[in-house]
C-alpha cells in the first residue's frame, strides 16, 4: 500500500486507477467454517459432560469400550491425516498421480476408521447398549455418530475432488479445493483426538 | 390401488386428509385469501412476461444488492404474517373475560403465540438484519461483492426455504404450541406427539444453515474485501456493527443447530438427551438454547446501533461523537452478551452465587449501551439537526430504548426476577427494547438506504404517519402489560377469571390497532412513493449529504458498486472525500471482473423444503431422495468452473457516462 498518499497537504489519491485484487478470502472463509463446526462438536461435548454419567442402571464406559480396537482405529485416522499430508506434498511438487495415489490412501484409511466404527457400534447395540438405553448413551452416539458423519462426508467430497483433480489436473481451484479438504481432514483428526480422550480413554481409566 | 393403506402410509407418511385444517374458518379463508392473492400475482407475472427477468435477475442473482433486497422483501412479507398473530392475540385476550372462552380455542393460540414469536425473529428481525447487511457493508467497504457470492444466494434461499416450512405448517398439520424456544419435556415426544414441533425443528434448521453461512461470507467481507486504506479503525460504525454481529452469528447458530439435532434425536430416534427419564435433563437444553438465544437478541441490535449511529452523524451533520468508544462498546457487548445466558432461567434454581455472577454481568451490558446513548446525544448536540424521517426514528428509539434498558436491568436482579419470571412484565420488557430497538432502527434504515437502493426517496408524510403511529402505538400496547405484569399475570394465556384486569388488555388491543395502521401507513409510504418517483427522484447518488461510502455511487449503485476503487483515509470516507477536493474520474476505465449468476442455490433450497417435509410427515422415501438430489447437485456444481466473466470497458463508460450527464444536471 505504498502508493496510498495518506493525509498530505497536497491532494490525496481518492482512487486505484489500477485493478484491485483483494487477497482471496477463501482460507478465512473456510477456518470460520471449520471454527463453527468446532462449535458444534463443543455443543455435543458440553452435552457428554454434563450427560456422559447418566447411565440410568444401564451399562458404563468400562463394560463396553474395547481400548484395544480404539487404539487400532485411531491409528487409522492419524495414519491418514499423514497420508493426506504426504498428497499436499506432492501436489506443491505438483505431481498429480502422487497425489491422486496418497489421496486414495487417505481414502482407504477414512473407509477402515469407519468399518471399525462402525463394528464397534453395531457391536454396543447388539450387546442392547443402544442410544435409546440411557442419557449417556445417547450422548456417546451423537458424538461419535457425528464425528463419523463428517469423516463420511470427508470421504465423499475426497472422491470428489479426486475425480475433479484427475480431469482437470492440479489448477489452482483444484489446489485451493484440496488445501480446504486438508483443513477439513485433520480438523477432524483433531477433534478425534478429544473425542479418544475424554470419551474413551477417561471413561475406561477415569 | 388407494385401497391399501400400508402403500398410502408409505407414500403419504403421517399425511391424511384430517391433516387439512379445513374444519378451522379463520384457517379456511386465510387460505382462501392466500391463495387468490398467490394466483393473482402469478397471473400478473405471467401477463406482464416476468418469469424470465424474476429468474434471471433476480432468483439466481448474486449481486449482494439484489440479494439484499430480497432479504427485506422476505422480512416485510413475513411481518404482514408474524403481526397477523399479534393482533389475533391481543383480540383474544381483550375479549376472553367473564367466561367468554374467546374465538381462539386453546389449541389454536398457543399455536398463534409460539408462530408469533418463532417468525418475528428468525423471519423478521434475522432477514430484515441480513439484508442491510449485504446490500449496505461491500458498498461501505468499497468492494464490489461479497467473498463468496455464489454462498450469498443460497444463503437467502435458505432462509427464505425455512420461511416457507413454517408458513405450510399453516394449512398442511399444524405448528407448534411450545412458545418460541420450544422446551422440552413439552416439546418432547410424548406432549407434542404431533407435527407442529418438527415444522418448528426443520424450519429453523434449514434457516440456520442460511444464516451461519452469511455470518461467515460477511465477515470474510469485510476482514478481507475493504477498500485499500481502510483500517478497521476506519471502517463505518454500521460496518463494525455487522461485523460484530456476524462474529456472534457465527458463534451462536452452530449451538442451535446441535442442540435442535438433539431434541429432534429425542424425537425421532428416541434418544434420552432432554427427557425425564433414563438420565435425560431438559434444563440442558434450556441452557443450550439460551447460550444462543441471549447472543441473538444482540445479533439483531447491534446492527440497529449501527443503523442509528450512520443515520445520527448523517442527519446532524456531524462527525459521531466519540467514534472509538462506540467501537469499543460494540466489542465490549459482542463479548458480554455471551456471559448472560442464565438470566433467562434465574427461577432455575442454580443458587445464589450464579445468580449474582449473571445478574452482574447483565447489569454490566447497560454499561457500553448507556455509553453509545450518549455517543448519540453528544453527536446531536450542537449538530445541524435536520428532521428527515429516519431521524425521527432515531429519536423515537432514543426514549424507547432507555425505557425498555431499564426495565431489562430491573429483570437482571435475581429476587426481582423470581417475582416477575414468565410475566407480562417481561413480554413488556423484550417487546419495548424489540420494536423500540430492533425494529425503530430498521424503519430508519428503510428510509435512510431506500433512495441508494432505488433511486428516489420515500415519501416523507407517509413515512411521519408510520412512524407516529408504531410509536404511539408501541406505548399503548405494552405499558399496559407492565401493569399486569406487576400484578402477577402470566404470560400465554388464552382466557382470564378477574374481569378487573380487561381495561388493561382492551388498552393493548387499541395499541396493536394502532401499529396497525401505522404498518398500513408503511406499505401505502412504498406504493406512493413509487407513484411520485419522478418527484423524488435522487439523482445525485447523495440525497442526505451522507459521510460513508456507499453514498459515492449512483443511485442505484451500478452492479460494480466503484468503477475504480475507492482509497480511504478517514472513517467519514465519503464526506473526506467531497471536502478535499474529489475529483470523480471520467476516463480510463477498465474491464471489471464480476461472478456470474447461479440457479443453483434456489434449486438446492427448494429440495430442502422437500427434504423438510419428508421428515415431518414420514415420508421417507422423498427423505431419501432429496437428500440424494441435494448431495448431486451440490457435487454437480462443484464441476463448474466458469463461475466469473468481465464486465467490458465500454459498458462501464457507458454507465458512468449516464451518471457524469445526471450529475451535470445538478449544477
Amino acid at each position: 500500500m505504498s502508493n496510498i498518499q495518506t493525509q498530505s497537504a497536497e491532494k490525496p489519491q481518492f482512487y486505484l486507477e489500477e485493478d484491485h485484487h483483494p487477497e482471496g478470502s477463501t482460507n478465512l472463509g473456510f477456518w470460520l467454517y471449520l471454527m463453527s463446526d468446532c462449535l458444534i462438536f463443543a455443543t455435543l461435548f458440553a452435552t457428554y459432560a454434563v450427560l456422559g454419567r447418566n447411565y440410568a442402571a444401564g451399562p458404563a464406559p468400562a463394560d463396553l469400550f474395547d481400548l484395544k480396537l480404539v487404539a487400532i482405529n485411531t491409528a487409522m485416522l492419524l495414519f491418514s491425516s499423514i497420508t493426506y499430508g504426504f498428497a499436499m506434498l506432492q501436489m506443491e511438487r505438483g505431481a498429480k498421480q502422487e497425489t491422486l495415489f496418497w489421496l486414495a490412501v487417505t481414502g482407504l484409511f477414512g473407509l477402515a476408521f469407519l468399518g471399525i466404527e462402525l463394528y464397534e457400534f453395531h457391536h454396543m447395540i447388539h450387546e442392547g447398549a443402544t442410544p435409546q438405553r440411557s442419557a449417556f448413551l445417547s450422548a456417546f452416539f451423537t458424538l461419535v455418530g457425528t464425528h463419523g458423519l463428517h469423516v463420511t462426508f470427508g470421504i465423499i467430497w475426497l472422491v470428489t475432488l479426486m475425480v475433479q483433480v484427475s480431469k482437470h489436473g492440479l489448477i489452482a481451484e483444484n489446489r485451493r479445493r484440496l488445501m480446504c479438504l486438508s483443513m477439513f481432514w485433520h480438523f477432524l483428526d483433531v477433534v478425534w483426538i478429544g473425542v479418544f480422550s475424554v470419551v474413551y480413554l477417561m471413561g475406561v481409566v477415569g | 390401488m388407494f385401497s391399501n393403506p400400508d402403500l398410502l402410509k408409505f407414500i403419504f407418511g403421517r399425511l391424511t386428509l384430517e391433516s387439512i385444517p379445513y374444519h378451522e374458518p379463520i384457517l379456511v379463508a386465510t387460505f382462501a385469501a392466500v391463495a387468490l392473492g398467490g394466483i393473482a400475482l402469478c397471473a400478473f407475472i405471467t401477463y406482464m412476461k416476468w418469469w424470465g427477468p424474476l429468474w434471471n435477475d433476480w432468483i439466481t442473482s448474486i449481486d449482494h444488492k439484489k440479494i439484499g433486497i430480497m432479504y427485506i422483501i422476505l422480512a416485510i412479507v413475513m411481518l404482514l404474517r408474524g403481526f397477523s398473530d399479534a393482533i389475533m392475540m391481543r383480540i383474544q385476550q381483550a375479549i376472553a373475560f367473564n367466561g367468554s372462552e374467546g374465538y381462539l380455542p386453546p389449541h389454536h393460540y398457543d399455536q398463534v403465540f409460539t408462530a408469533h414469536g418463532v417468525i418475528m425473529i428468525f423471519f423478521v428481525a434475522m432477514p430484515f438484519v441480513t439484508g442491510f447487511m449485504n446490500f449496505v457493508v461491500p458498498l461501505q467497504i468499497g468492494a464490489r461483492d461479497v467473498s463468496f457470492p455464489f454462498l450469498n444466494n443460497f444463503s437467502f434461499w435458505m432462509t427464505t426455504a425455512g420461511a416457507i416450512i413454517v408458513m405450510i405448517s399453516l394449512f398442511v398439520g399444524e405448528f407448534a404450541r411450545t412458545g418460541w424456544l420450544a422446551y422440552p419435556p413439552l416439546s418432547g415426544v410424548e406432549y407434542s406427539p404431533g407435527v407442529g414441533v418438527d415444522y418448528y425443528i426443520w424450519g429453523l434448521q434449514v434457516a440456520g444453515v442460511g444464516t451461519t453461512l452469511s455470518g461467515i461470507n460477511l465477515i470474510a467481507t469485510i476482514v478481507k474485501m475493504r477498500a485499500p486504506g481502510m483500517s478497521f479503525m476506519k471502517m463505518p460504525v454500521f460496518t463494525w456493527t455487522s461485523l460484530c454481529t456476524n462474529i456472534l452469528i457465527v458463534a451462536t447458530f452452530p449451538i442451535l443447530t446441535a442442540t435442535l439435532v438433539l431434541l429432534s434425536l429425542d424425537r425421532y430416534v428416541g434418544t434420552n438427551f432432554f427427557t425425564n427419564d433414563l438420565g435425560g435433563n431438559p434444563m440442558m437444553y434450556i441452557n443450550l438454547i439460551w447460550i444462543w438465544g441471549h447472543p441473538e437478541v444482540y445479533i439483531l441490535i447491534l446492527p440497529a446501533f449501527g443503523i442509528f449511529s450512520e443515520v445520527v452523524a448523517t442527519f446532524s451533520g456531524k462527525r459521531l461523537f466519540g467514534y472509538a468508544s462506540m467501537v469499543y462498546a460494540t466489542c465490549a457487548i459482542m463479548i458480554l452478551s455471551y456471559l448472560v445466558w442464565l438470566h433467562h432461567f434465574f427461577t432455575m434454581g442454580s443458587g445464589a452465587s450464579v445468580n449474582a455472577f449473571f445478574g452482574i454481568t447483565t447489569m454490566i451490558i447497560s454499561i457500553p449501551t448507556g455509553a453509545k446513548i450518549f455517543n448519540w446525544l453528544f453527536t446531536i448536540y450542537r449538530g445541524r439537526v435536520r428532521y428527515e424521517v429516519p431521524m425521527l426514528w432515531t429519536i423515537g428509539f432514543m426514549v424507547t430504548f432507555v425505557i425498555g434498558g431499564m426495565t431489562g436491568v430491573m429483570l437482571a436482579v435475581p429476587p426481582a426476577d423470581f417475582v416477575l419470571h414468565n410475566s407480562l412484565f417481561l413480554i413488556a420488557h423484550f417487546h419495548n427494547v424489540i420494536i423500540g430497538g430492533v425494529l425503530f432502527g430498521l424503519m430508519a434504515g428503510v428510509t435512510y438506504w431506500y433512495p441508494k437502493a432505488f433511486g428516489y426517496k420515500l415519501d416523507p408524510f407517509w413515512g411521519k404517519m408510520s412512524f407516529w403511529f408504531w410509536f404511539i402505538g408501541f406505548y399503548f400496547a405494552f405499558m399496559p402489560l407492565y401493569v399486569l405484569g406487576l400484578m402477577g399475570i402470566t404470560r400465554r394465556m388464552s382466557q382470564f377469571d378477574d374481569p378487573s384486569l380487561q381495561i388493561w388488555f382492551v388498552i393493548a388491543a387499541i395499541g396493536a390497532g394502532m401499529i396497525a395502521i401505522g404498518i398500513l401507513s408503511f406499505i401505502i409510504q412504498l406504493v406512493v412513493s413509487y407513484i411520485k418517483r419522478e418527484e423524488l427522484k435522487d439523482e445525485t447518488g447523495d440525497p442526505w449529504h451522507g459521510r460513508t461510502l456507499e453514498w459515492s455511487t449512483s443511485s442505484p449503485p451500478p452492479e460494480y458498486n466503484f468503477a475504480f476503487t475507492p482509497v480511504v483515509h478517514d472513517h467519514d470516507s465519503w464526506y473526506d472525500m467531497k471536502n478535499r477536493g474529489y475529483a470523480r474520474p471520467l476516463q480510463g476505465f477498465k474491464p471489471i471482473h464480476m461472478p456470474k449468476n447461479t440457479g443453483t442455490g434456489a434449486i438446492l433450497a427448494a429440495l430442502n423444503i422437500a427434504l423438510a417435509f419428508g421428515l415431518i410427515w414420514y415420508m421417507w422415501w422423498l427423505v431419501v431422495v432429496s437428500f440424494v438430489a441435494i448431495i448431486a447437485v451440490a457435487i454437480g456444481h462443484t464441476f463448474n468452473y466458469k463461475r466469473d466473466y468481465y464486465i467490458p470497458a465500454e459498458t462501464v463508460s457507458t454507465e458512468e457516462g449516464k451518471r457524469t450527464e445526471l450529475l451535470a444536471k445538478q449544477v
